[in-house]
């Protein structure tokens, strides 16, 4: 047999045992030929451009599952950021076309649909505008519609306008999704460095230098990576790094296979394979758990911000040796309320908000599902973000905020979300004011690293 | 897809009739057998077969089906998937 048996079984363990799984395959589709100053126009447009599209999605990605078996969790949408193509609409308000995306991702039967989204890094457009003032509404009135905003890039700095402005955003859509613990807010991100390519919610768009329809899938697996880690006997450091590299060179091999045949069958182009260690509530499908197995006794203790550079940049090794199409963020998650590991970590007090900054340095993505309490000052929720702005544009990286000051909760309180959402514990934010500084507005310029030319 | 070659594996407590009841299965599907390799691995049976298929019409998840069905029949977990799957994940 070409195959030895003992690696088909190890296969066949990491789906069985370790939550190995095809995490999302999300179909790109642009929206560019669909403006139209009338509203009810465009929104016909939209829905029968996705529709077009997406209407096999589901079943050829059930067949794939079944072909391979290997589970493929999500079945995903991102379009053209809709601040674009709604640009010309005559209406001021924007919720009738998140509207239209629940309807489609409903009918097309995918689980999310991403690219209710705005890029307004060094300014904004007047449909830019339209569009966040249309947040809250539009979270609270969908299902499956996810929200994102890029507020600052590498290139042109941070536009601290639009951050104060999403510390509104986010007070407001909490409080209007306050009956379901304001979970309007896990489905809304803002970004510095939005990757274009990204198949992960809630932050997943359709780049404008993306072709017409294009298959990005991604791919995870923290639990085999845990349980690989914990198989060694005594390792280095080096030990451990070099055995992250091989687990996901085989985990990303597996996913752009079957990526490829996804895209191939729906006739779109392959355009990502993004390798992400992204936690789910499952026990032992934790990032945490990867870091303590390499010792440290809680995550958020010292030392966590090393254990986590060198798991990020192990992934990263193994995914770009195994395919060529390694995109999107490839890196390691860390949201608190999806994982296990950090919920406890942060129960038993050794994971705070300020180590989860310092960690968001080293890896992919930012703040990440975490609950603050109801009564955060909204100038709190901006600085919070500038901070994860700076982070960004200074090392060149995509960071991200995705927090939750669900309405009526304090410091201790356990939030559910249910389903891969899992549950937040409330954490504490400093009580010291930032509101002169946000107040200010403006722009922070582009740092010295945007001066590559 | 470069072949119509699944790798079906059989695991679980050893028993009388686990390969007669598995390989009656796959003749009712018209699947040929490969290649077949079967020991005892942590006190589990295990089986693992390449199996081919050349007919065009083949029907995978009635096929699947009928298989696990077998399977909880016999008391073992078997799984048919794609010969794809192994190469690509453990050859270059």
């Amino acid at each position: 047999m070409m195959i030895h048996p003992e690696e088909i079984l190890e296969t066949i363990n990491m789906v069985s045992n370790e939550h190995l799984d095809i995490r999302t395959v999300t179909m790109g589709i642009s929206l560019r030929g669909c403006s139209h100053p009338d509203i009810d126009t465009f929104n016909e447009n939209v829905y029968n451009r996705i529709m077009y599209y997406a209407k096999d999605l589901v079943k050829t990605t059930n067949d794939i599952q079944n072909l391979y078996g290997i589970p493929i969790i999500n079945k995903r949408i991102s379009v053209t950021p809709i601040a674009i193509v709604a640009e010309s609409c005559d209406a001021t308000d924007l919720t009738s076309v998140a509207q239209t995306l629940d309807r489609a991702a409903a009918d097309a039967g995918v689980d999310f649909i991403g690219g209710f989204s705005a890029l307004v890094q060094k300014g904004m457009t007047p449909g830019d505008l339209k569009l966040i003032n249309s947040i809250p509404r539009a979270l609270a009135s969908t299902q499956k519609v996810c929200s994102s905003v890029n507020v600052a890039t590498t290139k042109a700095g941070i536009n601290m306008d639009a951050v104060a402005l999403m510390g509104r955003v986010i007070k407001e859509t909490a409080e209007m999704t306050k009956d379901n613990s304001g979970i309007g807010c896990a489905k809304l991100v803002v970004f510095a460095n939005a990757p274009e390519d990204n198949p992960f919610m809630a932050g997943a768009f359709h780049g404008v230098g993306e072709p017409d329809c294009v298959i990005n899938v991604g791919v995870s697996g923290p639990g085999v990576v845990n349980s690989a880690v914990r198989a060694l006997k005594d390792p280095t450091l080096g030990d451990i790094s070099e055995c992250i590299k091989k687990t996901a060179f085989k985990i990303t091999r597996m996913g752009e296979m079957a990526g490829m045949e996804v895209a191939r069958r729906l006739h779109a182009q392959f355009g990502v394979l993004d390798l992400s260690l992204a936690p789910t509530p499952a026990v032992g499908d934790s990032v945490a758990a990867i870091l303590e197995a390499m010792g440290l006794e809680s995550c958020g203790t010292h030392g966590t911000t090393a254990a986590l550079a060198l798991l990020n940049d192990a992934v990263k090794k193994g995914g770009a040796m195994a395919s060529s199409s390694v995109g999107g963020l490839s890196g390691a998650f860390i949201p608190v309320s999806e994982d296990q590991g950090m919920i406890r970590a942060v129960q038993r007090g050794s994971l705070s908000l300020d180590k989860l900054e310092a960690m968001t340095s080293v890896c992919s993505v930012g703040l990440d599902m975490i609950a603050v309490p109801g009564d955060t000052p909204s100038s709190t929720l901006s600085a919070i973000i500038a901070d994860e702005m700076a982070i960004g544009m200074i090392n060149k990286k995509t960071t991200a905020v995705r927090v939750i000051p669900a309405p009526g909760t304090k410091v201790g309180d356990m939030i559910e979300f249910g389903g891969l959402l899992g549950s937040a514990p409330v954490m504490p934010v400093h009580n010291f004011s930032s509101e002169q500084f946000i107040s200010r507005g403006g722009r922070i310029p582009a740092p010295i690293q945007s001066l590559t030319n | 897809m470069s072949s119509s070659r699944f790798m079906i594996t059989v695991i679980g407590i050893d028993k009388v009739g686990i390969v007669a009841g598995i390989t009656q299965v796959m003749a009712q599907y018209n699947v040929n057998i490969v290649d077949i390799s079967q020991t005892i691995m942590d006190d589990l049976f295990t089986m693992i077969m390449l199996a081919q298929v050349k007919d065009e019409s083949f029907d995978l998840s009635a096929f699947q089906q009928a298989m696990s069905e077998k399977g909880s029949e016999l008391g073992v977990e078997v799984k048919v998937q794609h010969e794809d799957v192994f190469r690509f994940m453990h050859r270059i």
